[in-house]
């Protein structure tokens, strides 16, 4: 029964090689923001020298690696299971002798696989270029970031899976989904480093899966804390959100009702 | 295809747009419920990025020279442009799927401006959620600041947004033209027109020397919020730019305005359908 998910990740990251331009027009989006977010950490630390561990170096290194991670972590544009929910063609998905969710996430992780060389590779290749980015200095952070990447993402699909499943009762999960795009790289790290924000923001973020997108991978490459238990805190969301997503969509299956003869 | 001589709109067609738009209004409201969370998702939008500037006002008493009261209001009066700006050319965006699905040589057959039948084609009604936010930081920043008021401060006050407004969408209208050399060019369009919502809600003191010289007067983004926040606050340029400057927004969009349409039209030139 193993066999058609790494077909499926074989297959995700074939669907994106095909659109080099679009990859290109992504990371011409992630530069721009980059140069824009690295301008204002500098300012800021122009004046403070370092301001929450954070000197130049790190802060460049976290504003590219952040903006590389955008199209491998994946917040915007994943509407695909509802919008089959709302044709009803997610019937012909549920009836294939597989698991729903874990096809999706097999498929997810190819794209992410790919985005990786298209998208997160040449922002960082361009923020090496122009700015002193910090690297990390022990070679086991490499293995590290290379699990707490696909954690990264896995986190994110399995939100995006929810998200995308509530249309199973409200049809239409584009509001719920346009709010989680809103507010996800805000509360992930994504825009200014968690670490500057007050004390009750971070007391409240560290019980939310959102740290898990963003900070933490930057985190594990910039190594600040205990990569360990980064990825720990990783599995863990990983693992609660993938088994929430597996009830909701038994839940939501039983609810199903398609039009037709 | 071949470019059809331009046809002046007569009186009676210039009617034809109101009511096209009235239409799409109607339909946007047709689910109120949709319709809500939608501008709700703009609000959010909006003030998360007034959130940024707050989280980096823990951290520095000012930030290029500025407080957090000005810098705030540099946001909203960015934040109302943009709102205006994307409320009205959001459409503009459609233009990839209006060239690959052929539906532009209709609008090419049409005695109408191809340019207008695009934009009325729908109105982002719900954009409206970060007028709102922009123009409640507007005020907000504009009563603490406690400014000098002069009839001179309170029309820049009233007209920078509509400026900034017009200056916005000409940018976004000229970067999305794009879209008739490029299939694929809408992102690398978006990172013109959703940087920009970025680039000007901060002084333009905090970029360097070449990012500033792009950002704020190739793509004129200083004279959106900068320049008037300026003249707003009665204080000189950091920068030892000329005073001149910060009256000069009205102008620089006249001539937005006048070199989009030269981009669009060559645009329309280069146009030749998808099929035969």
């Amino acid at each position: 029964m193993l066999a058609p998910y790494p077909q499926l990740v074989r297959a995700g990251y074939r669907r994106h090689a095909s659109y080099w331009q679009a990859s290109l027009g992504g990371v011409t989006a992630n530069v721009v923001f980059g140069l824009l977010r690295g301008a204002i950490l500098i300012a800021v630390l122009a004046q403070r020298g370092s301001v929450a561990g954070y000197d130049t170096a790190v802060a460049v290194t976290y504003v590219w690696l952040g903006q590389g991670l955008i199209g491998v972590v994946l917040l915007w544009g994943d509407t695909e299971l509802s919008q089959r929910i709302r044709t009803g063609d997610v019937v012909i998905d549920l009836s294939r002798p597989w698991n729903l969710q874990a096809a999706m996430l097999a498929t997810d992780l190819g794209r992410a696989g790919h985005a990786i060389g298209a998208r997160l590779l040449p922002p960082m290749a361009f923020g090496a270029l122009f700015f002193p980015l910090r690297w990390p200095e022990h070679p086991i952070t490499w293995i590290l970031i290379a699990a707490a990447v696909p954690l990264a993402v896995t986190v994110s699909f399995s939100i995006r899976f929810l998200l995308n499943a509530s249309a199973f009762w409200l049809l239409d999960a584009r509001g719920a989904l346009a709010v989680w795009g809103a507010t996800s790289g805000v509360l992930g790290g994504l825009v200014l480093p968690l670490s500057w924000y007050p004390s009750w923001a971070r007391a409240v973020l560290a019980w939310t899966p959102f740290p898990a997108l963003f900070q933490f991978p930057i985190d594990v490459f910039t190594e600040r804390g205990d990569a360990f238990t980064l990825i720990t805190k990783q599995l863990v969301w990983a693992a609660l959100l993938l088994a929430a997503g597996q009830v909701v969509l038994a839940r939501g299956t039983r609810r199903l009702v398609v039009q037709g003869g | 295809m071949a470019e059809l001589p331009p046809v002046e709109s007569s009186p009676r067609h210039r009617s034809v747009y109101p009511r096209i738009l009235a239409s799409r209004l109607r339909s946007q409201l047709a689910y109120p419920g949709s319709f809500a969370l939608d501008v709700v998702a703009q609000i959010i939008g909006q003030a998360i990025e007034l959130l940024g500037i707050l989280v980096v006002f823990t951290q520095v008493r000012s930030l290029g020279g500025f407080s957090s009261t000005e810098v705030v209001l540099m946001y909203g009066l960015a934040a109302t442009a943009f709102g205006l700006a994307i409320l009205c050319v959001e459409q503009i965006e459609k233009l990839p799927e209006y060239v690959r699905t052929g539906q532009f040589d209709v609008m090419l057959l049409r005695p109408l401006s191809t340019l207008a039948q695009l934009l009325t084609a729908d109105l982002a009604l719900k954009r409206l959620g970060r007028v709102g936010t922009g123009l409640a930081v507007l005020g907000w920043s504009l009563t603490t600041l406690q400014l000098d008021w002069t009839p001179v401060r309170a029309l820049v006050a009233a007209t920078a947004p509509l400026v900034g407004a017009v200056i916005l969408a000409a940018l976004f209208v000229a970067a999305n033209t794009v879209s008739f050399w490029l299939i694929d060019g809408q992102e690398a369009a978006n990172s013109v027109t959703y940087g920009s919502n970025f680039a000007t809600s901060y002084p333009i003191t905090v970029y360097g020397p070449w990012l500033r010289r792009l950002m704020c007067f190739v793509l004129p983004g200083a004279f959106v919020a900068y320049f008037p926040a300026l003249a707003l606050l009665g204080r000189p340029d950091p920068l030892g730019l000329p005073d001149a400057l910060r009256y000069s927004p009205p102008l620089v969009a006249a001539l937005t305005v006048a070199l989009t349409t030269l981009i669009w039209r060559a645009g329309v030139r280069h146009y030749q359908g998808t099929g035969s």
